[in-house]
């Protein structure tokens, strides 16, 4: 057993939201909280959003062509536009925490700057297809 | 209890070791839900024109007899699900600090993810 036991820890329990609100996260921690966030937008979305959208665009020509027209839709465009950018950090986040796993990139300078890049892809992503989405092409 | 063993000088590493299946699943499901998505992305980019067909056709192609199209789609399906699964109780265990509501949102969480399932293998596995 650890030996915890014997020296307790100070805990800090009296941060109020105002607080936690006004702290300057590094860019790896921002990356981080919106890794969480996306990750739960993701699950909440996947029987309400993403599974009846690809029931619809598998099933049959006539399904497709509703699928299209509900996407047709601003506002279904803006939900799966944040949808798409929460899948695209989700992902970028993800492959730099799998190759942070890998002991690579590391020390701080390099970690700060993968955080970066992780912000750089999936913004940039995400304007290219948000451009395709609302028919730029 | 599993064989005791110890971590450097002080620590002495017990219990069930869950928490080092759940590690690994969750990186494992991520490269397969990564390596599924380059997949489809690029099988969509090479398609001749993205239409019903060419779509449908990434998840109801065979080789021989094998639905290949098929059994990757659900092999992706169910990464996400024990994805989700590992994340969002992560979530619960990091915020929630009730035991009963802890567990009434677990349970939730696990009705979501399995209905998502049975949804997903319905329409998948009916093309």
């Amino acid at each position: 057993m650890s030996d915890s036991a014997s020296k307790p820890r100070p805990q800090f329990r009296n941060l109020s939201v105002a607080q936690l609100l006004s702290y300057r996260l590094p860019l790896a921690g921002k990356s981080s909280i919106l890794h969480r966030a996306s990750g739960a937008l993701l699950f909440l979305s996947l029987p309400l959003v993403i599974v009846p959208l690809f029931a619809s665009s598998v099933t049959s020509p006539e399904s497709f062509d509703a699928m299209k027209a509900w996407v047709s839709n601003p506002i279904c465009k803006l939900i799966l536009l944040v949808l798409i950018w929460g899948y695209l950090h989700h992902f970028c986040a993800g492959i730099r925490y799998l190759v942070l796993d890998l002991h690579i990139g590391m020390d701080k300078i390099t970690a700060q700057k993968s955080a970066g890049l992780v912000f750089g892809v999936s913004l940039a992503l995400t304007v290219v297809f948000g451009l395709k989405l609302f028919g730029a092409w | 209890m599993a064989t005791q063993e110890r971590l450097g000088t002080k620590r002495l590493v017990v219990g069930s070791h869950y928490g080092t299946l759940d590690f690994i699943v969750q990186r494992c499901t991520a490269v397969i839900m990564a390596v599924y998505t380059l997949v489809l992305f690029f099988g969509l980019l090479f398609s001749s024109e993205i239409s019903f067909e060419s779509w449908r056709h990434l998840f109801t192609f065979q080789l021989g007899v094998l639905p290949v199209g098929q059994l990757l789609a659900t092999l992706a399906f169910f990464s996400v699900v024990w994805h989700a699964w590992v994340g969002v109780r992560d979530i619960w265990m990091d915020y929630v600090t009730s035991a009963g509501l802890r567990l009434l949102l677990q349970v939730l969480t696990v009705l979501w993810l399995v209905g998502s399932i049975v949804y997903f293998a319905k329409v998948l596995w009916s093309l």
